[in-house]
């Protein structure tokens, strides 16, 4: 089967559209079905290399989901994939959030709609506590003292401090970066 | 110029939200809420509870919604714009070397650091939507008439079904609203 490169784009549009409007749970989701779709079922990509593909799309910023359909777009087509991979993935949440923040100002002050939203963020506050009971579990289990202390003067440089949350993530990074120089090098000289 | 700080708020969440889902979600509130004031935590809350039982990443959803308060439609475009813009060149670059150099140890190693302070952060958020959920007043204070009991007891019910029960997200926040609706008919 010889598939012209407009027939590429085409399916990459559709196929992003598609997972997009109807992935709810987050970017780890979409990867999966991703994955399923163009690695499975159509061949297009093989197994080891979308693993890697799906680790840059998760160790890069921004949202692993559109991050998902970057990398399947650029493998697959280039920039144009890129854009068009992109364009389907941003379409469903952008008209269906459009829509909810129309009638937003209509249904805040309705007190039944309050109420409901309300008692939502209780449950909101705990997804987000039991994923983040998670991701300490994870730290403390892998017992690198360093990262038990960043995830600690972290916190308190948040919460208690209220240092800018943009500067944590800089200061870390950059740690991070001179403390993997310095066990490369100490790796080397061996 | 609103447009001009619609894009650049949501270009730095673009660029700093590493390890996806909940790793915008501080950002998203220090810039939307603290710093430029486009919603109130009380909006910033429905938003997350609303992107939540949405499809879309909540960075996209945020910048769509906020973008479209403060600046109708053009401002969600310029928003989600802003927001995947880093994403689009960062992850295009990092794919395209991928082909050359498979395996970065400087790269990997950058990014296990900064897996704790995101954690940290979103541990900072989550309370942060707790409080303002618990408490009438959005500040920790005991009073009987400012705290939401009802709300205290929901969650613990939310916590039971998604660690216990390993119940869906989704439909465990859905069941929250609908019991506080509930309630709310029947004794208001």
């Amino acid at each position: 089967m010889k598939k012209t490169k407009q027939n590429t784009l085409k399916k990459l549009f559709f196929s992003t559209l598609y997972l997009s409007t109807f992935t709810f749970g987050g970017g780890y989701v979409i990867i999966t079905l991703l994955k399923e779709k163009f690695v499975d079922q159509y061949h297009w990509i093989e197994e080891d290399e979308m693993l890697d593909l799906i680790a840059i799309a998760q160790s890069s910023p921004g949202a692993v989901a559109v991050n998902g359909a970057i990398v399947v777009g650029y493998r697959l087509a280039g920039i144009p994939g890129v854009l068009v991979s992109v364009l389907g993935a941003v379409i469903p949440p952008m008209t269906i959030i459009s829509l909810i923040s129309v009638f937003y100002d209509l249904f805040r002050d309705n007190r039944y709609i309050d109420a409901l939203l309300g008692g939502m963020t209780a449950g909101v506050g705990a997804v987000i506590t039991s994923v983040v009971f998670d991701m300490v579990l994870g730290i403390v289990r892998a017992k690198d003292l360093i990262h038990i202390l960043l995830l600690i003067v972290s916190f308190l440089a948040s919460y208690v401090f209220h240092v800018n949350t943009a500067l944590i993530i800089l200061l870390t990074a950059l740690f991070g970066l001179i403390r993997t120089l310095i066990t490369e090098r100490r790796k080397t000289a061996q | 110029m609103i447009y001009v700080s619609l894009f650049i708020s949501f270009f730095k969440i673009g660029l700093l939200s590493f390890g996806g889902g909940y790793a915008a979600m501080p950002l998203i509130q220090e810039e939307i809420v603290r710093s430029h004031q486009w919603l109130t935590m009380g909006d910033f809350t429905d938003l997350v509870t609303i992107a939540e039982m949405t499809p879309g990443p909540i960075a996209v959803n945020a910048a769509t919604f906020v973008g479209t308060q403060v600046g109708g439609f053009a401002g969600a475009v310029i928003a989600t714009l802003g927001c995947i813009l880093p994403s689009c060149i960062i992850v295009t670059l990092l794919a395209s070397l991928y082909t050359k150099y498979r395996k970065m140890p400087l790269l990997q190693g950058t990014l296990a650091s900064l897996r704790p302070a995101v954690t940290a952060m979103i541990a900072k958020a989550g309370l942060d939507i707790l409080i303002s959920s618990f408490f009438r007043s959005g500040v920790i204070d005991f009073a009987r008439e400012n705290v939401q009991v009802r709300r205290i007891l929901f969650f613990a019910l939310a916590l039971f079904l998604l660690r216990k029960k390993k119940w869906n997200p989704i439909l465990v926040m859905v069941l929250c609203g609908i019991l506080e609706l509930c309630f709310t008919i029947l004794f208001l």
